[in-house]
């Protein structure tokens, strides 16, 4: 049940995109995210998707499972697509009763749909291939002019990793506390809306108490190991560019002229 | 109630670059008010064994019976077979959630469908059977101490009068006393209720004396299945599968090989000390004492 979420799962194997400085990529993502509200017509998005598969080639990562990461948001793509086709103004081409489709509509529906799928894609691709230490790292370097305005950069990206880190963990914590439950007989799956939510709180209790007691062990080991907070804190792995990495900013650098173009000509 | 598993297969994340083979052909029968311990290291397949057992996980190939009737049938009441074959998992105080213990133990009856009264008794007797005295039976779950916590989780299952009984590492994180407490109430469990018990655990050292009969498991297979004593005479392969056997049998062995003419099969201490002083005079040291 809880197995499908891919989003913040790191898939174990070696690849070009693995092995890739995690501030590029995250850059890179940025990149495409932005160019993805860049163009706006279809050879633009065609361009897009070409570039998303051609990622999703280097990453070596089974298709499969980058899609299974699209299951969660599959209600939230349905509710975009319906309200764009159903609630844009324009030429109307099909009319039931009340409910019109326009022309612009299906335009609309069918660009905000590919882009929200891009959109996910992308970013599973880098969570897929970035484990989450290396990507708070990333953050952590590439936000750091911002410690000349007081923002507690360090605090923030630790904040960021433990939250990360925990994830997988409260996961299967649930998975445990849900087993446990049905050995004494409850029934997660059965009962109208009103009983599935009240056969949730012998799940739910636990796992508060069970976040609460990891999140205590957790400061006080901290503690015991004296973290004091960023200042003077060496890294055991620090981030350095290497040529790979410099042409992959060339590459990004390259991508966002063509999707500014793209824009302006056509 | 007799549990049957015929060649059981189990693997995690199948048809994944992570797949894992939890089980490969598994076949044994759990039942017959035995008191069965399960030994294996960490990750022998153990844990995977015994939700199987219930029908917690569904297994890859091969089919589970309970009492000649395979539990993933058609229509088959898998809730009924958890109340029959009582699972209490590692750490089971995790899973408590209610405002009082007494409610906390009411959960299974409840989920079993009795009526409130039914299940206020079945819950006072489980927490009875496992010593939590009554004046904590409106105290939070989260107010008792590690030891009381565990035990009436333990009554958690206990109050849905299971015939069998599973217990996965029970005493994992206890002190010695919790731990002597537990093997305690589970030994009386078995005698008193003649309950089939099946213990789960990575060292068997103070329990091996109680138990009719231990299946080891390594690398999703049985390595060995019989009774302690002829288990245990493999110690030397259990040692290579990371498992050990009772500390009285290695000093037996190695009183054995120094020369005298003990016999090494001894589960407890008492046992192996009545053992020696039988071969007292066969002991240098001892016998020039004596003849002094």
């Amino acid at each position: 049940m809880f197995k499908d979420i891919t989003l913040g799962q790191y898939y174990q194997t070696d690849s070009i995109l693995h092995r890739l400085d995690p501030r590029v990529k995250l850059v890179a993502t940025f990149a495409y995210i932005i160019s993805l509200f860049i163009v706006n017509t279809y050879i633009g998005y065609s361009f897009a998707g070409l570039i998303l598969a051609v990622a999703i080639l280097l990453s070596s990562v089974p298709v499969g499972y980058i899609f299974r990461g699209l299951k969660p948001i599959f209600f939230l793509l349905i509710i975009t697509v319906l309200c764009n086709l159903f609630l844009t103004g324009g030429d109307v081409i099909l009319q039931f009763y009340a409910l019109k489709i326009t022309r612009e509509g299906v335009d609309l529906s069918v660009k905000m749909a590919v882009r929200l799928i891009f959109l996910i894609t992308g970013s599973t691709i880098m969570t897929l291939t970035t484990t989450p230490n290396q990507l708070t790292d990333a953050l952590e370097d590439l936000l750091r002019p911002l410690r000349k305005l007081h923002v507690p950069v360090h605090e923030i990206a630790m904040m960021m990793s433990i939250a990360l880190r925990f994830i997988p963990i409260l996961m299967e914590e649930t998975d445990k506390i849900r087993t446990a439950q049905m050995a004494r007989g409850a029934d997660f799956e059965s009962g109208n809306l009103i009983q599935k939510i009240k056969a949730l709180v012998p799940l739910l209790v636990p796992l508060f108490v069970s976040a609460f007691r990891r999140a205590n062990d957790l400061a006080m080991a901290m503690e015991a190991r004296c973290y004091h907070g960023g200042d003077g804190r060496t890294k055991m792995k620090p981030l350095i560019y290497e040529k790979k990495d410099y042409m992959a900013y060339a590459t990004i650098a390259v991508y966002f002229a063509a999707a500014i173009v793209i824009r302006v000509i056509v | 109630m007799i549990i049957k598993t015929e060649n059981v297969s189990y693997i995690y994340q199948e048809g994944t670059a992570m797949a894992s083979v939890a089980l490969s052909g598994v076949s044994t029968e759990i039942g017959n008010g035995q008191f069965i311990g399960l030994i294996g290291h960490t990750g022998s397949g153990k844990s995977t064994f015994v939700q199987l057992l219930n029908g917690l996980l569904k297994p890859t190939s091969g089919r589970v019976l309970c009492d000649d009737v395979d539990i993933f049938s058609d229509g088959y009441n898998r809730r009924a077979l958890r109340a029959r074959a009582g699972l209490v998992f590692q750490y089971p105080e995790h899973q408590l959630f209610e405002e009082t213990v007494l409610k906390d133990v009411c959960f299974g009856p409840k989920n079993m469908g009795m009526s409130a009264d039914e299940q206020a008794s079945c819950a006072r007797e489980a927490l009875n059977s496992v010593g939590i005295d009554e004046s904590c039976y409106q105290k939070s779950p989260f107010e008792l101490s590690g030891g009381q916590k565990r035990r009436a989780a333990i009554a958690g299952v206990l109050a849905m009068h299971p015939e069998l009984l599973i217990l996965d590492e029970p005493t994992a994180g206890l002190d010695p006393r919790g731990r002597d407490e537990i093997y305690d109430l589970i030994s009386k469990m078995h005698s008193e209720r003649d309950m089939t018990i099946l213990l789960v655990s990575h060292s068997m050292d103070d329990v091996a004396r109680y138990m009719d009969r231990i299946i080891v498991m390594n690398e999703g297979n049985i390595a060995f299945d019989g009774v302690p004593k002829e288990v245990f005479s493999h110690y030397k392969e259990l040692e290579s599968m990371g498992l050990a056997a009772p500390q009285i049998m290695y000093i037996m062995n190695y009183l054995k090989e120094s020369g005298l003419p003990v016999k090494t099969d001894m589960l407890t201490v008492e046992e192996a000390a009545a053992e020696i002083i039988a071969h007292r005079n066969e002991i240098p040291v001892c016998a020039k004492i004596e003849r002094q």
